[in-house]
Parts: C-alpha cells; structure tokens; sequence
C-alpha cells in the first residue's frame, strides 16, 4: 500500500494564522495568567504565590466589594443590552425587510454610529446631555417636561442605564444587520404559503422568521455578552477612569483599568491587575461555553 | 545683504565646533514641552548670558510618556545632566535608586521653607534631592463686573462667603459658584483641600495624618467636610454632571460669580476670555471655629535635580543655584503666570491676579495636598482616590459629611500604619 505524502500544505496554510494567533493572543493570555500567580512584595523579588491573588479578590473587603461592585454593573450593562439591543435591533430588521421605501437610507443612518470612534460617541453625548448647554434640556422643553431633564450622566441611580443606551445606541447596527441578514434568507414561498393560510403579518414574524432567525439571536446574545464583559472605552471616555459617581458606571474593564495601570496617585498594581483580568476570562469563557454547548447543541439537533 | 547671508552662515557652522569647546554643555530633561518656547528664548539665555561658559539646552518630552522615558535614559545613561522632577513618589524613587543626587550643600538651598522641599526630600525630611521651581495656589477667583453689580466685596469668613452666595442666589441671574462634581477631583482639590487647611491648621493637620495623631473623621478634618457640604445649594443646575472644562466655560462666559480655582487656572481664562475682569480672593477663615489663621494650599509642583551620572556636575550645580535665584523667580514666575517659584527671594508678577494668590503667601501660612506626601502609596485603598469620592459624594449629598470623613479615614487605616485603630 502506498503511504500518503505528510500533508505539508496543510502546515504552510495554517501557519500564518497558527503563529499570529500565538504570538499575539494565546502568548500574551497565558502570561498575563502567570502574572496574576505571582506577586512583589515592597522590597523583595517576584514570587509565585499560586491562587492567593484570587483568593485576596474575593475574601479581603477592599478588594471584593469593588470587584462585585463592577461584575453587577457589568451584569446590568449586558441585561440592558440585551433587552433593549437585540429586541429593537430585530424589530428594526424585520421592518427593513419588508422593503419599505428608502430602506437603504434607513439602513445607513442607523449603522453609523457603530463605525464612529468611541472617543467622539462619548464626546457627542456628553454634550447631548450637558446640563449647562446640552440640548437635551431644549428639547425637553419644547414639550413641555423640561423640569423632567437631569444630571443623567452625574446621578448615581441614573448613570449605568443611561452609557448602557447610548452604547446601545451607538451598537444596534449590528444586530440590526446580522438580523436583517438571516431574515432575507428566508425563502419567500415560506412566507408566501402562510400568507395563502391566511397567516397575518405578527403571525408570519412569530411562526415563521422568528424561529428562522434563532441561530442569529444566539450569534448575537453571545456577541453581546463578550463585548459588554469586555466594555471599557466608553465608560472611560465618558466618565473617565474613576467611573463615578460613587462608581455607579464601575465595570469589570475600567476597573481592571485602575488596578493594572493606577489612576492619579494610586500605585498600579500588575498581579492583582493580571488576576482581574484572570476573572474577567474566566467569567467570557463560562458564557462562551454556555452558548457553545447548551444552545448551538441544540440548534443542530432541531436543524439536522 | 541675501548673497553675503549664505558666507556669513558657512562661518558661523565652520567656528561653532571651536567655540563650544571651551563650553560645558547641559542638557535639560523635562516633561513641560509647552513652555520649550519660554525656555529657549526667555530663561536660558538669561542664565547663558551670566556664565558664558556654559550652554544649557531644554530637552523636553511629552507629559504622559516622561516617567518612561527618563527611566529609560537613566537606565542606559544617556539622560541629561538636569533632571526635572515630579513632586513626591516618583523622585523620591529615583533618589532611592540613586539616579538623584543630594543637594543639602547646594547654595541657594536655604532659600526655601520646609513646605517647599518636602515634595522632594527624604520621608524624614533629612535629605533634599530637587530644587524647587514652582508651585499651584489655591484660592477663589470672582468675576469682578458681577461683584459690581450687586454691590459684592470681597468675602474675607465664611459667614461672609455664604453670605454673597446667597446675594447671588437671590439676583437669580447668576450661577453663585460654579463648580461641578463629575469630574470628582475638583470637589476634592480646589474643594475640600482649598478651605480645609485653615480648619486643620495646615501642616500641624497635615503632618497629624502621617504621624497618626490626627485622624480624617475628626476635628478640622471633619469640619472642612461640614464646610464643603454648605456649598451644596449655590452649585448649577446639573453640577453632578457638569466636567472641569464646563465649569471653566461657565465662568468664563460670565454665568457664574465665584469660581474655586488653582493658579493655573488664570492663564486658562485669560486666554478663553481676555474681556473677563478677574479679581482674586484667598480661603475664607472660619472664626467661629476658632480658625483666624489663614493658610494657603501650595502645592509644589515642580522642581530640578542632578542627574548623579552626569559628567559636568560643577556646571549643573551652577546652574542649580542660578534656579534657587531671585532672578531666576523674576522670569519664571512671569513667564508662567499662575506657576510661583518657590524660593523665599523677592520677585513681582505682572499679572495682577496671580500678584494677588503670591501676596497671601506673606498674609498666610502653607500647607499642601493632605495625600500627596505617603498616605497615597496603597494601591487599594488609595487615600486621594478616596478623597475625591467623598468630597464628590458630600457636594451630590449622597453622603453626609460624617460619613465621607469615616470612609476616608477607615480606608487609610486599614492600611497605614501610625493609622491602625483609629
């Protein structure tokens, strides 16, 4: 029997990705998670100290209560996205769908904002919303609630929700493509054989394009976990490395940020930093997976 | 006169190299590449033209990427003769790793108090390892044409102070202070740390906290935070929101009266509003509390020190002592109005208003920034970190005063310490 040839264009195309990939992700990940194994203590040599980091995270006060303080946050900031996000993000693809006029244009204006930089949707916000010169206040006041106008940016009660909105704001274009999408898939005899049936157009949306466009809600739901347990810039952008007030807008990455870096006068700290963002891989991984097994899994089985 | 231009040039390059070998030559690190412009053409040749001898030449980096960079420098030995330095930590480490080298014997060193050399001397206050060139001033400014208006002086106590707010307050067409807590460091820096010093007696409080004897929860420390909660009604509208540069365009627009200030902040608004008529008063005492006293927050900000690898050290301690110099205040403090040398020599500032914050350094005593000086090495909790959340928190009200004193000092003394217990 002749052997086969060892495969070696397999090798060569892999490769580039293979040694990119590992240089620049699984290098730096698995470092960072040797970091956070070690510690320095004021004047000595760096040493290995095994899972004492993680456990000073979530046993001593001054670092749990922060910790939990920016994880729920960060659980708000994801539950927002998902109820407000993914639901409007389908309702605007199903409309665009249904080839209204200038669907393009609709298409267009919606998706800009995601291609802005964060730094000028942060900025352009903040103006929105200035209590001094902001025309949030004047647009208010044209119907009559202007006494209804608030610091939004500068209350503890009302910060997180409203950078989650205008994150929202600024995200839903995704979705909204991603959406749109899986739904001009759809073969029209589907929709057309229902409409014979006599199906009304929610009936259509629920019996028929929902269920079609499942896989894509879980794209989404999981594009959005891993974005919004990844956010930072514009917390930082908009309220700048402390998250205030009182670290209502605190989130797993700005406060990473602060322990890895150090803000103003406080002392950067790289071990517990690296043993945040320990934490922070540990809580992606677990929803990656989740979706991975428990709901892809699924899929496949009602697909095939 | 454009033909001989060219041979003239071809002189001057081909003589250069024989005159600059009798030169010593400095050369300057510095992270204030903003004033490269008032180095090159104001102070160096003011020093150059006194000593012949040696040629000083500015070499400054970017703000945010200095400390790396002179680290790097120092490492490899190829930074300058002349180090500019951060007040506290930061130099403090680079004498502790021997980049920095002693300047007790410096003359011109007893040119400056205590205050002005501890942000750059040993913990023990035994060594000093920087000149000290400038320092930042609180106080208030006011805009003078409103003043005029409704008929206001200058408030010298805070019932005086509340007073005027409240005068404001009630014209309705004016902000009384403008002053917003978004940014949180305002509330703690040209807030709390502004008024506070009088109420703890400035460095009495100040060196308490170091040495354990006074605590954040008690005493001046505590009333300067009742003090600071009495601004809470005369704020905009929206201050939770409002950033540091919204406050400074309120002010400079003329919507608000008084604005709580650092000296630098009066360059700022000469150049937003040159039409502003800007007038100047200090901390308002407290004499109900028994603080007549007056004391200032000057807070040293930079200072020059000698790079201990440098070939030219003879040089570099002239030019030193030239910095410790009256002449050398004269330039700088006009050059820079708003930054004040910190020499005890006598000098005059052009500009009125920063005139006005130099002239309460005779009037008052001095004190600095309560965290600045060791309590802020804990990475978690941070005690100036702490200081600006509370300070925000108490001017939101959602935290009594009582309460952002007892968070402070609990924080602190879960770590420090002289602090332990108390």
């Amino acid at each position: 029997m002749r052997r086969r040839p060892f495969p070696w264009h397999v090798v060569v195309f892999l490769a580039p990705a293979v040694v990119i990939y590992t240089l620049f992700m699984i290098y730096p990940l698995l470092d960072s998670l040797a970091l956070s194994l070690q510690n320095k203590p004021a004047n000595g040599p760096q040493t290995f100290v095994g899972l004492q980091n993680y456990h000073a995270l979530f046993t001593t006060e001054q670092w749990s209560k922060p910790f939990w303080n920016a994880f729920w946050n960060n659980v708000k900031f994801f539950l927002i996205h998902m109820l407000v996000q993914n639901p409007v993000g389908l309702l605007l693809a199903a409309l665009l769908v249904t080839r209204i006029r200038g669907a393009w244009i609709y298409r267009t204006i919606i998706f800009t904002p995601t291609i802005l930089s964060v730094v000028i949707i942060g900025f352009a916000w903040k103006l929105i919303l200035n209590p001094a010169w902001g025309i949030s206040q004047g647009i208010l006041d044209a119907v009559g609630l202007g006494n209804l106008n608030q610091p939004w940016l500068g209350l503890e009660s009302t910060a997180l929700p409203t950078l989650s909105l205008i994150s929202v704001w600024q995200n839903i274009g995704i979705p909204m493509m991603l959406f749109l999408a899986a739904l001009i898939r759809i073969p029209d005899e589907l929709m057309e054989a229902a409409r014979v049936d006599g199906a009304g157009a929610w009936t259509v949306f629920w019996r028929i394009q929902f269920p079609l466009v499942l896989p894509t809600v879980g794209i989404v739901a999981v594009l959005t976990f891993v974005g919004n347990f990844n956010a930072f810039d514009l917390i930082y952008a908009t309220q700048g490395a402390l998250a205030g007030p009182n670290f209502a807008s605190d989130i797993l990455g700005t406060f990473f940020f602060r322990t890895f870096f150090g803000y103003q006068l406080q002392p950067g700290d790289p071990y517990m930093g690296a043993t945040v963002a320990g934490v922070m891989l540990l809580i992606i991984l677990s929803g990656v997976l989740v979706y991975l097994f428990a709901w892809q899994r699924r899929l496949q089985n009602i697909q095939f | 006169m454009k033909k001989h231009l060219g041979i003239w040039l071809l002189g001057l390059v081909a003589l250069s190299p024989v005159l600059a070998q009798n030169k010593v030559k400095l050369t300057i690190e510095s992270w204030r590449n903003d004033d490269l412009k008032i180095w090159q053409e104001t102070i160096l040749p003011a020093f150059m033209k006194k000593y012949p001898n040696i040629e000083v030449v500015f070499a400054p980096s970017a703000p945010t990427e200095y400390n790396a960079v002179l680290d790097t420098k120092l490492k490899a030995g190829t930074a300058g003769d002349l180090i500019t330095c951060r007040p506290f930590d930061k130099s403090l480490e680079l004498f502790n790793a021997k980049h920095l080298e002693s300047l007790n014997n410096l003359p011109g060193m007893n040119n400056f108090s205590e205050v002005a050399k501890a942000a750059w001397s040993t913990d023990d206050g035994k060594t000093t390892f920087c000149v000290p060139m400038a320092s930042v001033i609180h106080g208030f400014l006011y805009n003078k044409a409103i003043f005029r208006e409704l008929g206001l002086t200058e408030p010298k106590t805070e019932a005086e102070f509340l007073a005027t707010l409240q005068k404001v307050q009630a014209s309705g067409k004016y902000s009384p202070l403008v002053m917003g807590t978004k940014d949180q460091w305002e509330a703690a820096t040209m807030g709390y740390q502004n008024i506070g010093p009088t109420l703890w007696k400035g460095e009495t409080g100040r060196k308490g906290l170091i040495n354990g004897t006074q605590q954040y929860n008690k005493g001046g420390f505590l009333q300067a935070f009742e003090a600071l909660a009495k601004w809470r009604p005369y704020l905009p509208r929206g201050y939770q929101a409002l950033a540091y540069p919204d406050s400074q365009n309120l002010f400079a627009q003329g919507r608000g009266a008084i604005y709580p200030a650092g000296s630098w902040d009066i360059g700022t608004f000469r150049q937003m509003n040159p039409k502003l008529e800007l007038g100047a008063f200090k901390p308002y005492t407290f004499p109900n509390l028994g603080a007549s006293q007056c004391v200032i927050n000057d807070h040293p900000d930079i200072a020059i020190g000698l790079n201990a690898a440098s070939k030219n050290k003879d040089a570099a301690r002239t030019f030193l002592s030239w910095v410790a110099s009256d002449e050398f205040a004269q330039l700088y403090a006009n050059a820079l109005p708003g930054f004040f040398p910190l020499a005890n020599v006598s000098y005059t500032v052009s500009d009125p208003v920063a005139q006005t914050f130099l002239n309460w350094r005779k009037e008052c005593q001095a004190s600095f920034r309560t965290a600045y000086q060791i309590l802020s090495r804990n990475a978690n909790p941070n005690n100036e970190n702490d200081l600006w959340n509370a300070s925000a928190q108490v001017l939101n009200g959602t935290m009594t005063p009582k309460q952002a004193a007892d968070m402070v000092q609990k924080n602190l003394a879960s770590w420090y310490g002289p602090q332990k217990g108390k």
